[in-house]
């Protein structure tokens, strides 16, 4: 295998077993080549990427503009905030305009599930899907996926706890998806409130008590709470949710073993983990961000490939 | 297709001890210089010379690393198949030093132009040579000649210049082959 199955990122769903892996070991050599001390190789000179943002974001925004310059790619920004999507254009529209710039690639966050794959429907270009509203975030699922395997060799059998608000997450969703695919054994944990009806489907377990979710886990990736998605009250308070869904150094330590403790950002200190917590040893959240951009090299690369 | 011997495991020997010769005779105690085998073929034999150098020549210490050029290729995108990318393991700077660049076969020069450009990521060299192991002469597209060559060939187009090592393919021959 050296070629995806896949000529666009739309979500973890469309991807196979050796598309990961291939995915993987190409992040391999990108996480060698961004610690050299010329961080950028060529590959993509000819390759114009256009990074479409309809909804906030810090770090994904920054990890793909990186990963697309470290390959040479030239690179246009475009926020829905500073547009004419405010003047009332279609996205397809939108799009297009800006494909008829002769750009190759196209990475989208938008608010609405489904988005990419509309689009990818419509318009003439390779899309990676940075997020759509509460569906699926692939690389940050292969980012995730891709931590885990450094840290423990391999991700196949080990126990990871996904907990948080699980109903408007795509963190979620893509890790459940990543993870099962590779053999992991995956349990959601969080109030019943935030837990999709028949999540079980997805062949995860549910547990609403978090000890007994961390005494089984090797991994806890703890979600943020998306206060802006959340259009009416899914639980009494942040303090309680905080005392019942948080992770403290005290309640790590009263584990019998060492967990690794990861976050997708960006973090709410003192709500789903404290910062002794988020700033210790056993968490390898930066790791993650750094994973970040070798992993969006890599699904770059390999879909810059594959366009003729 | 047809196939002829090249070169049999002796003539590489003898070649080998011919090369190892020639870079000790320029590069001495080898503390300023570095070897780099270029992925995926290159490093059989950057591997066997540095053996030898240290073994028959007790030369005492060597940093050899290797290379991989894929990110750096001009055919990203032209070709059928997509690029793989092999390791790159360089744990030392080449800065101010002298470097010698190995690989098994020159042909178009274009993996060595690639080669050129990916070491420049690890430091500005004091100087870069290259050494080969087959030259195939007259089939050039880049003005790059190497500096140590262990055979040159004519061979036209059709026909490709195989190199098994040991290590990788259980015995050491060249073949000429004939598509």
């Amino acid at each position: 295998m050296s070629e995806l199955s896949v000529k666009h990122l739309l979500g973890i769903k469309y991807l196979n077993k050796s598309d990961i892996q291939l995915i993987f070991e190409t992040a391999d050599h990108f996480k060698e080549v961004i610690n050299r001390s010329i961080k950028k190789v060529p590959s993509l000179r000819d390759i114009t990427i256009a990074n479409i943002f309809f909804e906030n974001s810090t770090r994904t925004k920054l990890s793909f503009e990186l990963a697309e310059k470290r390959l040479s790619a030239d690179v246009i920004n475009f926020s829905a905030g500073q547009s004419s999507v405010k003047k009332g254009e279609t996205l397809i529209d939108t799009v297009n305009n800006i494909l008829s710039m002769k750009v190759d690639m196209v990475v989208m966050r938008h608010p609405n599930p489904g988005a990419g794959i509309f689009l990818s429907k419509h318009v003439n270009a390779s899309i990676v899907n940075a997020g759509d509203g509460a569906h699926e975030h692939p690389t940050q699922a292969l980012l995730d996926s891709y931590s885990i395997r450094e840290r423990f060799g391999q991700v196949a059998g080990k126990n990871i706890v996904i907990v948080g608000d699980i109903l408007h997450s795509r963190v979620a969703l893509s890790n459940i998806f990543a993870l099962k695919l590779q053999g992991a054994n995956v349990k959601v944990c969080g109030p019943k409130t935030l837990m999709p009806k028949h999540i079980e489907s997805l062949g995860v377990t549910v547990e609403t008590n978090l000890r007994k979710a961390l005494e089984w886990c090797d991994v806890a990736n703890m979600l943020r709470v998306q206060n802006e998605r959340m259009d009416m009250s899914y639980f009494p308070t942040t303090r309680e949710y905080a005392q019942q869904f948080g992770v403290n150094k005290a309640l790590l330590n009263s584990l019998d073993k060492e967990i690794t403790i990861m976050h997708p950002g960006p973090i709410n200190r003192g709500v789903e983990i404290t910062s002794d917590v988020a700033d210790s040893d056993q968490s390898i959240i930066l790791n993650q961000v750094e994973n970040g951009v070798a992993i969006r090299m890599a699904v770059i690369y390999l879909l810059a490939s594959k366009i003729k | 297709m047809s196939q002829k011997v090249l070169l049999s495991s002796k003539e590489i020997q003898i070649i080998l001890h011919r090369l190892a010769c020639q870079l000790l005779e320029s590069h001495l105690d080898f503390s300023n210089t570095v070897l780099i085998g270029l992925q995926p073929r290159g490093i059989f034999l950057a591997e066997r010379l540095t053996k030898l150098l240290k073994e028959e020549y007790k030369v005492k210490h060597i940093d050899l690393g290797s290379l991989d050029i894929t990110f750096y290729r001009d055919d990203f995108r032209r070709g059928e198949k997509p690029l793989e990318a092999n390791k790159t393991n360089i744990n030392f700077l080449v800065e101010d030093k002298k470097v010698v660049l190995i690989d098994d076969v020159l042909y178009t020069g274009r993996s060595i132009r690639a080669a050129l450009t990916a070491i420049q990521s690890f430091g500005r060299p004091a100087e870069i040579e290259l050494l080969t192991l087959i030259d195939r002469r007259f089939s050039r597209h880049l003005p790059i000649q190497p500096n140590y060559r262990g055979r040159q060939v004519d061979a036209i187009n059709n026909e490709k210049v195989k190199v098994l090592w040991k290590e990788n393919d259980g015995k050491d021959i060249i073949y000429l082959i004939n598509k």
